[in-house]
């Protein structure tokens, strides 16, 4: 008898604490992606300062940053999903090429207001690359958790689903490659 | 090896040597209690593990504003560049270890070093010398702003201050050990002259002992929070860089004592046993090795 209620108390317990594991993994994936989204817009909103600061000294690269200006404003556009993440990613191959014109010019280095937008920008890009990381590694242990047995038998009936990682898109996973600011002639 | 199972590695012997460390202070305070006063109740072990706890609380409570006023830090100014660059690395860290942005201090010491404190990651802080952001470049600041925020994520604060009171705690029982044994008062062991001889050699290596088992945790804390920067960063090469810089700078930091030394990513007294390698040098270090700590960077892989 003690047996039984012992079996079904511990069976209980495991199916609570197997359902809570879940729900709490679920909320930091959904957490991690609005992360995501913050630098998104934040890098939105930097861009177009960065491009009047950078227009005058740069007259003759008109194509680099008419290309970023197009890039920035179908990443604003784009709907959620696969459409804004690819958006994203050529949005930031714009941006890489736009300061690696930039070099060229040395009165932007000179320039304050430039260096300091920058550094907002080297950040934003680098915490984008982290909060995609850490994305990358919540989402991979939800995931994990789904399919492990014997959480995998609730996580089916609870109707949990994966979660979906970042590629590892061509250049644009290179987290800590950036650094576009003060210090990058030492 | 990867940075997971550095992690691992250095968690399972943290665990061994704290268990090792409770274990000392079991057995010192029972051949205290047993030998020398010889109480039915474990009065002295008692005693001394309540009075060591309520100072370690404190200073962990406390500690950090301590250690930020004997250093003499100073708020970042935002009208500084180097100090905003320095807030938004220290943003990016935060984002990667998903903890909250902790309070920042610079001090205004040219020796390059960096150090974290605070009870738990909601109140941490995170303070850089101004030597450090003048020798380091990005890419380095971030690997020693991920090494600090490493220590607040592992709960290092904690850590060292269980160590502290461990350590306390023996140094009071051992103290009044000698006391009763000098005073001829002991009452337990006065009949067996072989447990009692027992009793003072274990009275007299204790207080080393539990140094070389702190210094050991300590240490072991840096591996760990070396690796788990890699996991932050995935880039191994800015740490090593910066620790590479930071051994070639001949700076002491004036402002450090003892007490504060092991809170800094490397040992800011630079006694020369912590630039020499060789076992017998690294017991008495807090932090281990800088050539052993870029050699293990180095060859971590980040996949």
């Amino acid at each position: 008898m003690w047996v039984v209620v012992a079996v079904v108390a511990g069976l209980l317990g495991w199916l609570v604490f197997a359902y809570n594991r879940l729900v709490t993994l679920k909320n930091q994936v959904a957490n991690g992606w609005k992360q995501i989204d913050v630098q998104l817009k934040r890098r939105h909103d930097l861009i177009p300062n960065l491009v009047s600061a950078v227009r005058g000294a740069m007259e003759f690269e008109q194509q680099t940053l008419e290309r970023v200006i197009a890039a920035r404003s179908r990443a604003v556009a784009a709907p959620a999903g696969a459409e804004s993440v690819a958006a994203e990613a050529n949005l930031s191959r714009a941006l890489r090429q736009l300061f690696a014109v930039a070099e060229n010019y040395p009165q932007l280095r000179a320039n304050e207001s430039v260096l300091k937008l920058q550094e907002e920008l080297t950040t934003t890009e680098n915490q984008l690359g982290f909060a995609r990381q850490y994305y990358n590694d919540v989402a991979t242990q939800f995931n994990t958790q789904q399919d492990v047995f014997p959480a995998s038998l609730i996580a089916q009936r609870c109707g949990f689903q994966h979660a979906e990682l970042f590629a590892a898109a061509d250049d644009d996973r290179g987290v800590p490659a950036v650094d576009l600011s003060l210090h990058a002639g030492r | 090896m990867n940075f997971t199972e550095q992690q691992r590695r250095n968690r399972r012997r943290t665990q061994l040597l704290l268990g090792a460390f409770v274990t000392l202070f079991g057995v010192v305070g029972y051949a205290v209690d047993v030998t020398v006063i010889g109480a039915r109740l474990p009065l002295a072990t008692m005693t001394a593990a309540l009075l060591a706890a309520a100072i370690a609380g404190l200073s962990w409570r406390n500690g950090a504003d301590w250690v930020l006023i004997s250093l003499l830090a100073e708020p970042l100014r935002d009208s500084d560049p180097e100090h905003r660059q320095l807030a938004n690395i220290v943003d990016e860290m935060a984002i990667a270890a998903a903890l909250p942005r902790p309070r920042l201090y610079i001090i205004p010491d040219p020796s390059p070093n960096a150090l974290a404190a605070g009870p738990t990651p909601a109140r941490a802080v995170l303070a850089v010398t101004a030597g450090a952001l003048a020798l380091l470049d990005r890419e380095e600041t971030q690997g020693v702003v991920a090494h600090e925020m490493a220590h607040i994520g592992n709960r290092d604060t904690a850590v060292m201050t269980l160590v502290s009171a461990l350590f306390g705690g023996i140094l009071m029982l051992t103290d009044w050990a000698r006391r009763t044994l000098a005073f001829g008062r002991q009452r337990g062991a006065g009949a067996n002259p072989l447990l009692l001889t027992f009793v003072v050699v274990l009275m007299l290596c204790s207080p080393g002992l539990s140094r070389l088992l702190a210094m050991a945790v300590s240490r072991r804390r840096e591996y760990q929070a070396d690796a788990t920067a890699v996991a932050l960063t995935r880039n191994p090469e800015g740490l090593a860089r910066a620790l590479e810089k930071i051994a070639a700078s001949e700076f002491p930091l004036r402002a450090a004592t003892r007490g504060t030394a092991h809170l800094f990513i490397v040992s800011p007294l630079r006694r020369r046993v912590d630039d020499r390698d060789g076992a017998w040098a690294s017991l008495f270090a807090t932090h281990p090795p800088l050539a052993q700590r870029i050699a293990l960077l180095r060859g971590m892989r980040t996949d």
